[in-house]
């Protein structure tokens, strides 16, 4: 990364930031206050439970610039990375971006005409006030931490999705994120489902450079009204040497139904911060998170499912491998409140360790304050087992095929939850291309 | 040519403990032996150093195939050379279906110079060909979807050895206690499975305690071992001597034998505790 930097995070940043869009004041007003919040914040303290285990001492914002701020400086073309999600599915619409500006959007004419909305979230914010005001930092709290407060006043570019009520987007979408490298992306994902409508989204993030260095600063925010029903996929895999900051969060209401699954395979240094709640009575919602990490990786997943209303169900299953000196810290808490009997609860983390440096942290925990509930949880971590190699060795396997049938075989009760063949598919091969072999 | 596997002043260690001290043995294709022993003999250390399992080190001796020194091979080297052993206590592999672990070994084993990531048996033509052993050996086609020994019973862990056996079609086989922890029926039909993947097909040593699966499948030679040695060979009729009379003509005519035997096992309860 050798670019030198226009625009900081600084207050100077800011203005130009600002000066560079064309957005209502009700936004400007919501990135100002973050700013704001932001400079009087501190950076988060070491001995915090959230970052306890996880180490910025050497990240230094200072080092990144803001994002790219006119769509005419990205000039990169070349996306074929940020198809592996869509291999043989037919759209129904897809947005593309570098270092968080859009480059490519478009959306079924039939979707449209049936109101929903698919695009740039900055000018959809212009547009379609009436649709993103409302709902905009709803899930997310921008007063979470440093992290959170740059990102509400710095994001850039951004989704949009809309889908009225009742209506079934029956055929996929598709975001595609790509960074360059050293680049900046803060980009904000807002997802808003109307009563009943359903939708699935396949959403990917990648580096143009394996090795690639960068910043993302980003958030997801999945809005659900009563009866919707919503399938979101987001693969990770950022290059080698960037740092991911996130705050993903969905609010799920009455009788809704979300399918959310994870794959967490890029980056240098992830912290997300990734929840559900629960608001209405008989929502149900699963997680599927996949890490595998490698090299000095270090990927920090706090998940949490908060109950907020009678009946709902939740059910976070991650499961992790880790390689040479990398790590992985899963921290899950399932959050019953008085209100919510009847919940049943769901968290499980296991993790399989490939080698001798490599390590993972795994914390499950429950904060019950009902009486009528049934929540579980559950950890496990082990090593792979030498007499299963030694057994599929005597069954003709070489020690690399041996090793990765056993971790694909690890992940497969992740794969047996997924119910798109194309991000089963994905997942797979992500998988296989990491997996070495092991001595 | 007939294949032959021949074990030569075997010498086998654990650790730094000496398991097995100077076994010979050789099988020629088409061949059954037995091989008969009281616990702790090192009848399943055989096994294992003939596959070449990590922790059971060769100290001297030697074991070819066809003359190749099979030593020399690693343990994925010596099932593609044809040589296979259905385990005792084979191990689970959560995650991975029957059917797909056994396409990609019988790929293997077939194609023995295949490369990794190259094309695995075609997909119709491999299922056809396991649904027919599967119902050659009565075995419910569900099997097949399982995950490899993962929650399967004692019995039903011996009968997928088996099916492994009848799709790897090796030259040699040892089949390790494929017998124990079966109830009377499952012995029976185990040891007609065997018969009808077809005992003259292949060298078989097949080590057991009891007759029953040596009933379809008679040996034309039973070794005895005890304390690390084979102390004793002889036809079919020994395995049925051993079977109803026990060791203690054995033990009484090895005397040096059986100490070395006592010595093993005691030292295997004393690790068992500690």
């Amino acid at each position: 990364m050798s670019q030198t930097i226009t625009h900081a995070f600084d207050a100077a940043g800011f203005d130009a930031l600002l000066a560079s869009q064309s957005e209502p004041d009700w936004l400007t007003t919501l990135r100002r206050e973050a700013f704001e919040h932001a400079e009087a914040m501190s950076w988060p303290e070491r001995r915090h439970e959230e970052w306890i285990r996880t180490d910025i001492r050497m990240f230094q914002l200072g080092k990144f610039g803001l994002p790219v701020l006119d769509p005419a400086d990205c000039d990169l073309t070349e996306t074929e990375q940020l198809h592996q999600l869509v291999e043989g599915v037919e759209l129904g619409g897809r947005i593309e971006t570098v270092d968080g500006c859009i480059t490519k959007e478009s959306l079924d004419e039939e979707l449209a005409a049936k109101g929903v909305v698919f695009g740039s979230l900055s000018k959809l914010a212009q547009s379609h006030p009436e649709l993103v005001r409302p709902y905009l930092f709803t899930a997310f709290d921008p007063d979470h931490d440093k992290f959170a407060a740059l990102h509400a006043a710095f994001m850039s570019g951004g989704q949009f999705l809309y889908v009225p009520r009742g209506v079934v987007v029956d055929r996929p979408l598709h975001i595609g994120s790509i960074l360059t490298d050293g680049g900046t992306d803060t980009t904000h994902t807002l997802v808003v489902l109307e009563d009943g409508a359903e939708a699935t989204l396949l959403h990917e993030s990648n580096s143009t450079d394996a090795g690639g260095a960068g910043l993302h600063l980003g958030s997801i925010e999945l809005v659900q009204k009563p009866g919707s029903n919503l399938r979101y996929v987001n693969l990770q895999e950022w290059g080698h040497k960037t740092y991911h900051f996130a705050q993903q969060k969905a609010v799920i209401d009455r009788d809704c139904s979300l399918q959310w699954t994870i794959a967490a395979m890029g980056s240098s240094l992830s912290k997300v911060n990734q929840s559900v709640d629960l608001v209405g009575p008989g929502a149900h919602s699963q997680v599927n998170g996949v890490m595998f990490t490698e090299g000095r990786q270090h990927l920090a997943y706090h998940t949490l499912q908060h109950h907020k209303a009678e009946s709902c169900r939740s059910d976070f299953l991650y499961k992790a491998a880790q390689q040479d000196k990398s790590r992985t810290v899963w921290r899950g808490m399932i959050k019953v409140d008085p209100a919510a009997q009847k919940t049943d609860g769901y968290q499980r983390n296991d993790n399989l360790v490939l080698s001798h440096h490599a390590r993972a942290d795994s914390i499950p925990g429950l904060e019950i304050e009902a009486d009528d509930v049934r929540c579980t949880h559950g950890s496990t971590t082990s090593k792979v087992d030498e007499d299963q190699i030694f057994y599929a060795r005597c069954r003709g396997f070489t020690r690399k095929e041996a090793t990765r049938m056993i971790v694909t075989g690890f992940f497969q009760q992740i794969f047996d939850r997924i119910t798109i063949d194309s991000v089963r598919e994905a997942l797979g091969a992500a998988i296989a291309r990491q997996v070495r072999e092991y001595e | 040519m007939t294949h032959v596997l021949k074990i030569e002043d075997l010498h086998v260690s654990v650790g730094d403990k000496p398991i097995l001290r100077g076994v010979n043995l050789t099988l020629n294709h088409g061949e059954t032996h037995a091989l008969m022993g009281p616990n702790g003999s090192g009848k399943s250390t055989l096994g294992l150093a003939i596959m070449g399992h990590p922790g059971y080190e060769v100290t001297s001796g030697s074991i070819t195939l066809d003359g190749k020194d099979v030593l020399e091979m690693a343990p994925d080297e010596r099932a593609r050379a044809g040589i296979f052993m259905a385990f005792q206590r084979p191990m689970a592999i959560p995650g991975v279906k029957m059917a797909d672990f056994l396409r990609h070994a019988t790929t293997n084993v077939r194609r023995p110079d295949r490369k990794e990531g190259e094309e695995l048996i075609p997909m119709r033509e491999f299922r056809k060909e396991l649904r027919e052993k599967m119902e050659h050996l009565r075995m419910d086609s569900e099997f097949a979807r399982r995950y490899v020994n993962d929650g399967f019973s004692g019995g039903e862990m011996k009968r997928a050895e088996i099916l492994q056996l009848a799709m790897l079609q090796p030259k040699f086989a040892v089949l390790d206690e494929t017998d124990s922890g079966l109830d009377a029926d499952a012995v029976r039909l185990a040891s007609e499975s065997i018969a009808d993947i077809g005992h003259q097909k292949m060298g078989l040593l097949i080590i057991t305690h009891h007759d029953k699966l040596l009933e379809h499948n008679p040996p034309d030679f039973t070794h005895v071992m005890l304390g690390g040695r084979l102390v004793e060979t002889g036809g079919k009729e020994l395995a049925e001597e051993l079977h109803q009379h026990g060791y203690d003509r054995i033990r009484k005519a090895y005397p040096d034998a059986e100490a070395l035997n006592q010595k093993l096992l005691a030292e295997e309860a004393e690790e068992a505790l500690a």
